[in-house]
């Protein structure tokens, strides 16, 4: 099992190395969309930092719609999930391989962007260790609530706009915790509750979102 | 090991056909032939368990295949329209990682081995795109050379092959079926495959879309 789920994410991040241009491009969306807000709203450090913990949370869940719609499209498109569905093991299976994968190239680069990116909106220390750890934490959610997005939408004509209206609502929990969490470390009320709350749609989203995503799979290979 | 009874596929409106039965043994192989869009790939996907059938049922080794799941997956090699190649990675490693991902033993040997043979011989670390489209073809049939599984399900294996890749597939499918093994295909191209008995299926015929089928053997 352990090594199947290796082999899938070996293969992804593989694809992913081989084509770096997806990548790249959701991590600088990301930055430039959270570089914009300091120079539009205006350099009032208090508003900024205000400000900071939306601006990240919302720029990080566009930017991983960004690279949802590739999950499984170019898989079908060349005939390889059909090879995948068709594998002696469950389906869920590999796709939390792929989910493991898709976050380890489009989430974990948001992690570490955000705490020099947090610099900008002039982020106290400890907030900055918060917002880097709500992301840590929320981000394995965003890849697995968006597996299911992408699934139901695989081959559907304008799937990407689909997608986004699918899949952005099933994160609002995500960005009211993860955000919740900074807002709750500056007004020092402690961000544990925000945390927990947060680690448990992530192991939701990345356990029990594979096996809708399989599903879902099935019914777009038939 | 391979039953099909009354199998009915119906896509959207069209009744593609109905009553399709068949049996299949160990070392036989069927020749499924038809017009285009006769509703031979459907038949394919319907056998690989990928499509369910409108009606009728498909048994292996005696248990429909419905209920067996996993363990009739783990004795299917599937081949299909698309060559299930990924363009960024080269010949071997699309091999390797197919082989992993399906669990099978294969090692860098004979899978360099399996490529020589199928004429890949320099174009092992070469990325697929760079291919041609018989060479990408090749290297999907490439998986055929080592693969122990025992039913064989082919769509058109021998589209966009020279003559000479197409009696290698030939004889690859030919040791297969002599091994015992089973292969459902479909082509185009009449080519006669050195061993095995051969059972052809005929789906649909022209007169007023009504799906009939006629079995002989060879």
């Amino acid at each position: 099992m352990l090594v199947l789920i290796r082999a899938v994410i070996g293969r992804d991040l593989r694809l992913a190395m081989r084509r770096q241009a997806d990548i790249v491009a959701a991590t600088f969306f990301f930055i430039i969309v959270v570089s914009l807000f300091p120079l539009g709203v205006g350099p009032d450090a208090d508003q900024l930092r205000k400000l900071a913990p939306g601006v990240l949370w919302v720029a990080a869940l566009l930017a991983t719609m960004l690279s949802l719609p590739r999950l499984f499209a170019d898989d079908h498109r060349d005939g390889t999930l059909e090879q995948l569905a068709l594998a002696p093991q469950p389906l869920g299976l590999i796709v939390f391989g792929k989910v493991i994968a898709h976050w380890l190239v489009a989430g974990l680069p948001l992690v570490l962007l955000a705490p020099v990116l947090g610099i900008q909106f002039d982020l106290a220390n400890d907030a900055l260790a918060v917002l880097t750890l709500s992301l840590l934490i929320g981000t394995p959610a965003l890849s697995g609530i968006g597996a299911i997005g992408a699934a139901l939408t695989l081959g559907v004509r304008g799937g990407g706009v689909l997608l986004s209206l699918l899949v952005l609502p099933l994160y609002v929990p995500v960005l009211i915790f993860g955000a919740g969490a900074v807002d709750a470390t500056v007004s020092g009320l402690g961000p544990q509750a925000h945390l927990s709350l947060l680690g448990a749609l992530a192991l939701g989203g990345v356990f029990f979102a594979p096996w809708p995503t399989a599903a879902a799979l099935r019914i777009a290979l038939e | 090991m391979l039953e099909a009874s009354k199998l009915e596929c119906v896509r959207g409106e069209r009744r593609l056909f109905a009553g399709v039965s068949f049996r299949l043994d160990g070392g036989e192989m069927l020749y499924l032939q038809g017009r285009n869009g006769s509703g031979k790939t459907s038949l394919l996907r319907m056998l690989c368990g990928m499509t369910p059938a409108a009606s009728g049922e498909i048994r292996w080794r005696g248990k429909p295949i419905r209920k067996l799941g996993e363990e009739f997956r783990s004795e299917l090699c599937y081949l299909g329209h698309q060559n299930a190649i990924k363009e960024e990675l080269t010949p071997l490693e699309n091999l390797l990682s197919a082989a992993r991902l399906a669990q099978e033993a294969l090692d860098e040997d004979s899978a360099l081995d399996a490529l020589e043979q199928v004429g890949l011989h320099g174009r092992e670390d070469l990325a697929c795109r760079y291919l041609s489209q018989g060479q990408k073809r090749r290297a999907a049939l490439a998986r055929l050379v080592h693969e122990k599984r025992a039913l064989w399900v082919l769509d058109e294996p021998y589209v966009a092959l020279d003559t000479a890749a197409v009696d290698l597939v030939a004889r690859l499918i030919g040791a297969h079926l002599q091994r015992g093994g089973l292969t459902v295909l479909t082509t185009h191209q009449s080519v006669a495959v050195p061993a095995g008995a051969v059972r052809e299926l005929w789906l649909g015929t022209e007169e007023a879309g009504d799906a009939r089928h006629a079995l002989t053997e060879c």
